[in-house]
């Protein structure tokens, strides 16, 4: 049988899949024991037992200064300030982005500001929030809008835009109003749109997070990384990037789970990931 | 006076003119099929009769009224596809018509009068043979399916005509011969007026009481783009519109203007 043709087993796609995770680790571990046998304090490479009793001691007892678990405060922080600042991006761009899409009017009035302000690097507006803003909470929320809304609102718009005219056409035959037409042929058609821009917005979100932790924070997941970076404690930033990722990850799938549970019929054609 | 009146129709998309010299006397309860080739207007002629694009010049009167300048309630219409609502059930969009009639703000029915339509969609979902698929979406559904529902759906707004744009065209033949026993039942049993766009001669001199055919009078071969296409034949096929012994109105399906048989060139 040609091998294009071939399909694993499940037990066997199972397998393929937790090889690359297990190779990295694996690597790693050599890598590290390699190092650690030359020079015994080595910080680059630490064990996996260092790591290990380093997040212990950043998640279970209570920092000396402070008192705080900061592993969990750090989490919390910026878990807060990712789903606020997602929550405002997908209010404004369900709003912008459904009179963008409904109204030609309106899309004359947004889709070129749209286009050029998405091509604004949202970093370099950084210091810009920070100096209007302040150090505190608003600007961070403020980049994660800014890094994610325009995106948005164009994938918004442009699924309004591919909805068949002959939806619109029939609704009209069926006699419904302007008004009957948007909240129940339009809209209940952008909610998994919403859901998907918000996927994709993740990335973003996380990356302009960290960064505007990274410069002016008191704590966070960004944050704890850049501070412990000067003491070169690899022990803890590996741990907290792959943290970071994990949490990326199960955000991702509730999203994606939500819209299937909540949207059975935007999930039929095709697999999608 | 005519059910449907066209008179001196002329319609162009830029300067290329697309249809020209349109006018047709249509009694009700007739079954209009129409033909042409590709391009040459007949789907923009159907669009016209739903008020989804207007005339450049001419007019259409339902009734000796000028049809309103967008889609309504007495004009239902069945597509190709997209005819009905991916986001909702079989169940849902046949409720979807009484919703949007009796709920102008919420769009939703509650109690009695929800059991009402419900009862009514049901009936309907018996009748095309959905009943099982009550609960799939569209994308679920089988091509004839998913038309059949179509069909159903600008059913329940009791139009006095229905459009139809090449409704079978990416239908099985074998599925397009239930469709036509079903269009056909319809059309004699609700009295409709039909007007039915199709790629498909056979079946426009199968269905129709009259075949119209659209195509180009005048050639330009240097500007193949110069002329727009008109009605070229007007047949009267023969069978009687709205079949005889059941129709409510078979005095009024006898027009006065049946001698415009002859070929129009």
């Amino acid at each position: 049988m040609r091998l294009i043709n071939r399909e694993p087993s499940r037990p066997v796609a199972i397998g393929l899949a937790l090889l690359p995770f297990i190779a990295l680790i694996l690597a790693y571990v050599i890598a590290s024991q390699i190092r650690l046998a030359e020079n015994p304090s080595d910080k680059l490479l630490p064990s996996l037992a260092t790591m290990g009793e380093s997040m212990w001691n950043i998640a279970f007892v209570p920092d000396r200064r402070s008192g705080d678990l900061l592993f969990w405060v750090d989490t919390l922080a910026s878990l807060q300030r990712l789903f606020i600042g997602l929550f405002i991006s997908g209010a404004i761009a369900l709003f912008v982005g459904c009179l963008a899409g409904f109204f030609p009017y309106a899309r004359s009035f947004f889709a070129p500001f749209v286009a050029a302000f998405s091509l604004v690097p949202p970093i370099t507006i950084l210091p810009i929030l920070f100096i209007t803003l302040g150090l505190g909470e608003a600007a961070k929320i403020g980049l994660v809008v800014i890094g994610t809304t325009p995106a948005m609102i164009r994938s918004l718009a442009q699924a309004i835009l591919a909805i068949p005219e002959e939806e619109l056409v029939k609704a009209q035959t069926l006699g419904a109003s302007s008004w009957q037409i948007i909240t129940r042929i339009f809209l209940p058609q952008v909610w998994p749109v919403l859901l998907a821009a918000l996927r994709i917005g993740l990335i973003p979100a996380w990356i302009f997070l960290v960064s505007a932790e990274a410069i002016a924070s008191t704590e966070g997941l960004g944050y704890r990384i850049f501070l412990v970076r000067r003491y070169l404690a690899m022990d803890i930033i590996l741990p907290y990037v792959a943290w970071i990722t994990l949490l990326a990850y199960l955000t991702d799938r509730m999203f994606a789970w939500a819209s299937r549970v909540l949207f059975p019929w935007a999930h039929l054609k095709g697999g999608g990931l | 006076m005519s059910f449907v009146a066209v008179s001196d129709l002329y319609k162009s998309y830029g300067p290329a003119p697309i249809l020209e010299r349109v006018s047709l006397q249509v009694p009700r309860g007739e079954f209009v099929t129409i033909v042409g080739a590709s391009g040459c207007g007949k789907s923009t002629f159907l669009r016209m009769l739903l008020g989804q694009e207007q005339p450049d010049r001419g007019r259409i009167a339902v009734e000796g009224m000028p049809i309103p300048g967008e889609p309504g309630p007495d004009r239902g219409v069945v597509f190709q596809k997209y005819s009905v609502f991916p986001h909702l059930t079989v169940l849902q969009n046949l409720l979807l018509p009484a919703e949007i009639e009796k709920s102008p703000w919420l769009g939703r029915l509650f109690g009695e009068s929800r059991k009402t339509a419900k009862a009514e969609a049901e009936a309907l979902m018996e009748k095309i043979g959905l009943s099982h698929a009550a609960k799939r979406y569209p994308a679920q559904l089988s091509g004839g399916m998913q038309q059949r529902l179509a069909i159903a759906q600008a059913l329940l707004k009791k139009p006095k005509i229905l459009l139809l744009d090449e409704p079978f065209g990416a239908l099985d033949p074998g599925i397009r011969q239930d469709m036509h026993e079903l269009i056909g039942e319809i059309w004699r049993e609700h009295a409709m007026t039909i007007f039915m766009v199709t790629h498909d001669i056979q079946e426009a001199f199968k269905l129709g009481t009259r075949l119209l055919v659209f195509d180009k009078v005048r050639h330009d071969p240097q500007h193949p783009g110069a002329y727009g296409a008109t009605i070229t034949y007007d047949l009267k096929l023969n069978k009687p519109a709205i079949a005889s012994g059941n129709g409510p109105d078979e005095s009024e399906a006898m027009p006065g203007d049946a001698a415009k048989e002859e070929a129009i060139p």
